[in-house]
């Protein structure tokens, strides 16, 4: 950043409260700016000006406000909003929260400079995501499917595995007859350098740390500064996918974390709260991180973001979760109780949902009866599940034949079917697994797929 | 000209001071860059605006200019096809002008003033004309666009015009000098005069049998579909939006995805309307603001769709319009309000919710329109609303009840075993039944009342012998009793069930949707018959029949379906007592 002379330095921090700044009499600044703090200690911050009027600056401080006096700290507004250095050689570097490098290599050297917080996609330039990501997890390719552009959040609960499924998805998934021009960026956010330290694991021993850039904002890290953190990171991103045509998979963990810092701000400024504490423009400001992913008209690269996110207490209703999933398009839900059941991975496929998957799927893309496939699995395990309920109070003998068969069913979806552990199936290996799971019912139960197919690809029909 | 200054600057919200002489609703332009924005508040000298795009940037001090008028949108030719943001600027032009992602302060027309429309005069000189009496027709796809006298101007023809336009040329001018064009301004907080509201009469079909059958909605209705995130809200408002039979669709993305809109862009191009046999993209209006666009320009949005929506009512149109989702609309309100300071209701939403909330849902309505010659248009609202958490009792959701005429309650766990649509048959309701009595019996058929109400009870039915099931087990059912839960599943899985993605269910026929309602009736009634004979539901289970009934759906040939009811009773009566 290069000082200019019109740069003015103001001594007048009237008060500070949390992660804010007050800073009186300030002139010709404008909102949204940077600003950079000197501490009486010669230490430097950054903040951003989230209100002005003609007597006062609010400023927020990405990197906490301890030492902050309010006698001789100075600030000092850059007269732009925050800004990120970007090029493509950021490829298998660390950085902080705010994309300074924390791998002790030297700075980039910048190709370009980006706002942070980047601008809406035109809607009409969209581009209608459609390539099917294959991610070798069946839950996931059959069931819900993800697509290039989508943003699929995994919810996750405390202790549950959503970080090995999430290196599972990065280091599995490819789009069938695509080439690899892939890269990945990794978002930490207020995770345990356990958590972090293992996604690089994970990435170094698939030779894949060369097409990652990570971003880290560790659980010891100033909580501030989780504000910025995801929109330099889709900064990056979008200049890796628009400008350099590599196709960009996101993932964000944990975006709780994001969220409690949005509301420490929210709470300093003494807003009226909403749900549970937090802002009522959560949603608008979640919108602004997860709307960045998709593709454009016209452009080779794309962004598929993946958020992990724990539900306090599993509560798939807390706010977090909740407003993620209204703007997500879908999610992956694990569950405690087929964790504790030993299912790896452990997902829930009830509550799970993707929005693109038709976009996705079907001839020429994965296979004609995908569809089908899909619905009938959803269908019968559902109502196995139910019965199960049932079994609880009156036993399993008071079933009929056919519920029986339900019952079994059920339980062994979960166990051929979710259950996989490392695995990397194929999406046809996926398939012939369901059409197994089929031939347990009576072909009349099969209501959901075209006489045509069953007849195709049924076992009992194949054997002939 | 009023000219104030920035004073402050919070998100979404500015205050300028200098301002006196504004009035509420003003549109200003802020800052050097005009960012547009709106007068919602006046406090002495000052006048605090929200502002339709992002503020980062602006700087206190900077110009504010008042252009004194409401904020307003272009209506004529033009519109049809066109896809706007929230305050009618089309989205190609802006990316036209400011490339894939949207940048500040654009000035965009709403309508395409250089190109040319062939007018053609419905009145001729010396002709004496009123507010809302029709000049001429304009071809705008296959709509005869009625262009039409505005409201507030009357007086004697003294020259029309034949002949190619653009929409601001004039085509008319009156005795008194006033030039009328194809184009006309219109305020979007005010409703568009009409003569008299009428009674719903009328049913809006959506080729959707759980809407159509059980929930009717009316033409010029209102209807509500609340839901928790993916029980498919959008999908419903989606398929309405291609298989409604009215004349025009406007549907509004308020504050919601980007890639969903993408979605619907690409494939009403493609999709035909199954009644004309044209492309769907020729009788829909887009507005698009997604959730990432500016929160001020997502309140506007909703009012552009109904000012747009009553335009085409006028000249004496059927419209239907999509609101999805009426909760971002109302969040929007929350935070311009929480920006403002004011003391919050529940939930931290603004006291005057319930009051924004019915005037919106008000301007719909089957109305007689202003002007010679009877026109009758109608203006149909389906809001979709999104709950926090799926729980009902929230604001939006209990506010909305109030004033909706009728409820489709999307329901988590039948979207969770994937029975779609979602719609709770157990919560829903509709007001319209009654009222709509008259056109069924007519159109559809007299037996259609007693089979819907029966299918409602026998679903009620289920509900309470599901609890007996799940505290003593299946067996302890008698048989007539596990028979009705037999054809409860029936009504579930074959009628109400429909695949949005399938190519031959996605939309059925009235006609189909009675036979098809009927056959299961006709089973029904003919296994109760069977049974008192002694026939065990075993045997009756087993017949070939009802897997053929499970198949309906996929059935194109009317005359097919007809034939299975008549076999259904044949076939079970045929049965033979086991011993």
């Amino acid at each position: 950043m290069n000082p200019t002379l019109l740069v003015k330095e103001y001594q007048t921090i009237n008060y500070v409260s949390g992660p804010l700044l007050f800073v009186e009499k300030p002139r010709g600044i404008s909102y949204g700016e940077t600003a950079l703090i000197t501490l009486s200690n010669g230490e430097q911050r950054t903040g951003q000006v989230l209100d002005i009027s003609r007597e006062i600056a609010v400023v927020q401080v990405f990197e906490g406000t301890s030492g902050i006096d309010n006698l001789s700290s100075k600030v000092r507004f850059m007269g732009e909003s925050p800004h990120i250095d970007v090029s493509i050689d950021m490829l298998g570097r660390v950085f902080n929260g705010v994309g300074k490098p924390r791998d002790r290599r030297p700075d980039i050297i910048p190709e370009d400079t980006v706002d942070i917080s980047g601008m809406p996609i035109n809607p009409y330039e969209r581009d209608k995501p459609s390539d099917f990501i294959q991610t070798g997890v069946s839950a996931i390719d059959a069931l819900n499917t993800l697509v290039r552009g989508q943003k699929l959040p995994i919810f996750s609960g405390a202790g549950l595995p959503a970080n090995a499924l999430a290196a599972q998805i990065a280091r599995q998934s490819r789009v069938l007859g695509g080439g690899e021009n892939f890269a990945v960026v990794f978002v930490a956010m207020g995770i345990t350098f356990k958590e972090a330290s293992f996604f690089m694991k994970n990435f170094e021993t698939t030779g894949a740390l060369e097409r990652v850039v990570f971003f880290m904002n560790l659980a010891d890290d100033p909580t501030i500064e989780r504000i910025a953190t995801p929109r330099c990171a889709l900064s990056v991103a979008e200049y890796l996918a628009y400008t350099h045509n590599l196709h960009v998979l996101v993932i964000l963990s944990d975006m709780t974390n994001y969220c409690e810092a949005l509301r420490e701000i929210s709470t300093a400024r003494e807003e009226v709260p909403g749900r549970r504490g937090y802002p009522g423009y959560m949603y608008t400001d979640l919108a602004s991180i997860y709307e960045r992913a998709g593709r454009i008209k016209g452009k080779d690269g794309s962004i598929t973001q993946i958020p992990i996110l724990t539900m306090p207490d599993d509560d798939i209703t807390h706010p977090v979760p909740d407003l993620t999933g209204y703007i997500t398009e879908g999610q992956i839900v694990l569950s405690r109780d087929l964790f504790r059941r030993g299912l790896n991975p452990p997902i829930d496929v009830l509550p799970c949902l993707s929005r693109l998957m038709n976009l996705g799927i079907g001839q020429g893309k994965t296979r004609e009866d995908h569809r089908n496939v899909a619905d009938q699995l959803y269908a019968s395990y559902a109502y196995g599940r139910d019965l199960r309920r049932l079994v609880a109070i009156v036993g399993e003998e008071a079933l009929t034949e056919l519920d029986k068969k339900y019952l079994k069913f059920a339980e062994e979806f979960e166990r051929r079917f979710i259950t996989q552990g490392d695995q990397n199936r194929s999406i046809e290996q996926t398939l012939s697994i369901g059409w197994e799971l089929f031939s347990m019912l009576p072909d009349e139960e099969l209501k959901r797929i075209k006489i045509e197919y069953i007849e195709k690809y049924h076992p009992a029909y194949r054997a002939e | 000209m009023i000219q104030g200054f920035v004073s402050r600057i919070s998100g979404p919200v500015v205050i300028a001071d200098s301002m006196m002489g504004s009035k509420m609703y003003d549109v200003v332009q802020v800052g050097e860059d005009h960012l547009s924005g709106e007068i919602i508040r006046l406090e002495g000298d000052n006048a605090v605006i929200q502002v339709y795009e992002d503020t980062t940037g602006l700087k206190i001090g900077e110009p504010v200019h008042n252009t004194e008028e409401p904020l307003s949108v272009e209506l004529g030719p033009g519109l049809i096809s066109s896809i706007y943001d929230g305050v009618q600027r089309p989205l190609p032009a802006l990316a036209e002008k400011s490339g894939c992602f949207i940048s500040k302060g654009i000035y965009v027309p709403g309508l395409d003033k250089k190109k040319k429309w062939m007018f053609i005069p419905a009145v001729k000189k010396g002709e004496q004309v009123a507010g809302g009496d029709v000049l001429g027709t304009v071809k705008e796809f296959h709509i005869d666009h009625r262009v039409l006298v505005p409201p507030d101007t009357a007086g004697i023809v003294s020259e029309i015009n034949e002949g190619e336009y653009c929409v601001g040329d004039p085509v008319c001018t009156l005795d008194d000098g006033t030039q009328i064009s194809m184009i006309q301004k219109w305020p979007v907080r005010k409703g568009r005069p009409y003569l008299r509201k009428l009674d719903p009469e009328f049913p809006l079909l959506t080729g959707q049998r759980i809407f159509d059958s059980l929930f009717p909605l009316s033409k010029g209705g209102t209807a509500m579909i609340p839901g928790g995130f993916g029980t498919g809200k959008t999908v419903s408002e989606q398929t309405l939006a291609k298989w409604a039979d009215t004349d025009i669709v406007i549907y509004i993305g308020c504050g919601e995805r980007g890639n969903e809109m993408t979605d619907v862009l690409t494939e009403f191009p493609e999709l035909v309307d199954p009644r004309t046999g044209l492309p769907l993209i020729q009788r829909t209006i887009m507005i698009a603001n997604t959730s990432n666009m500016p929160v001020a320009a997502r309140e506007a949005s909703i009012y552009t769709g109904i000012t747009m929506a009553e335009y085409y009512r006028d000249m004496g149109y059927d419209v239907a319009l999509m609101a999805d989702s009426t909760s971002r609309w109302g969040e929007a309100l929350r935070e311009v309000s929480g920006r403002l300071e004011e003391m919050p209701g529940e939930e931290g939403y603004p006291a005057y919710l319930a009051t924004r909330l019915a005037a919106f849902y008000e301007r719909a309505g089957r109305v007689t329109c202003i002007g010679s010659g009877d026109r009758t248009g109608s203006v149909t609202v389906v809001g979709a609303v999104s709950p926090p958490g799926g729980d009902f009792s929230e604001p939006i959701t209990q506010n909305t009840l109030r004033i909706a005429g009728t409820f489709w309650a999307l329901d988590t766990n039948l979207a969770y075993r994937r029975h779609f649509p979602s719609v709770n048959w157990i919560k829903s309701y509709s007001l319209y039944l009654d009222s709509l009595d008259g056109w069924y019996n007519e159109n559809v058929s007299p037996e259609w009342r007693d089979l819907r109400d029966k299918s409602m009870y026998l679903l009620q039915k289920e509900v309470e012998l599901q609890e007996i099931v799940q505290l003593v087990g299946p067996d302890a059912l008698p048989e007539s009793e596990k028979a009705i839960l037999e054809v409860t599943r029936m009504i579930r899985e074959d009628f109400l069930q429909q695949s949005a993605y399938s190519d031959k269910d996605s939309f059925c026929q009235m006609e189909k949707q009675f036979l098809m309602l009927k056959a299961i009736h006709v089973f029904f009634d003919s296994v109760s018959d069977a049974m008192v004979k002694g026939v065990s539901l075993r045997q009756i289970t087993s017949l070939p029949i009802k897997s053929e009934l499970s198949r309906m759906k996929e059935i194109d040939d009317i005359g097919k379906i007809h034939e299975l009811i008549g076999n259904i009773s044949l076939k079970i009566l045929a049965l033979e007592v086991e011993s």
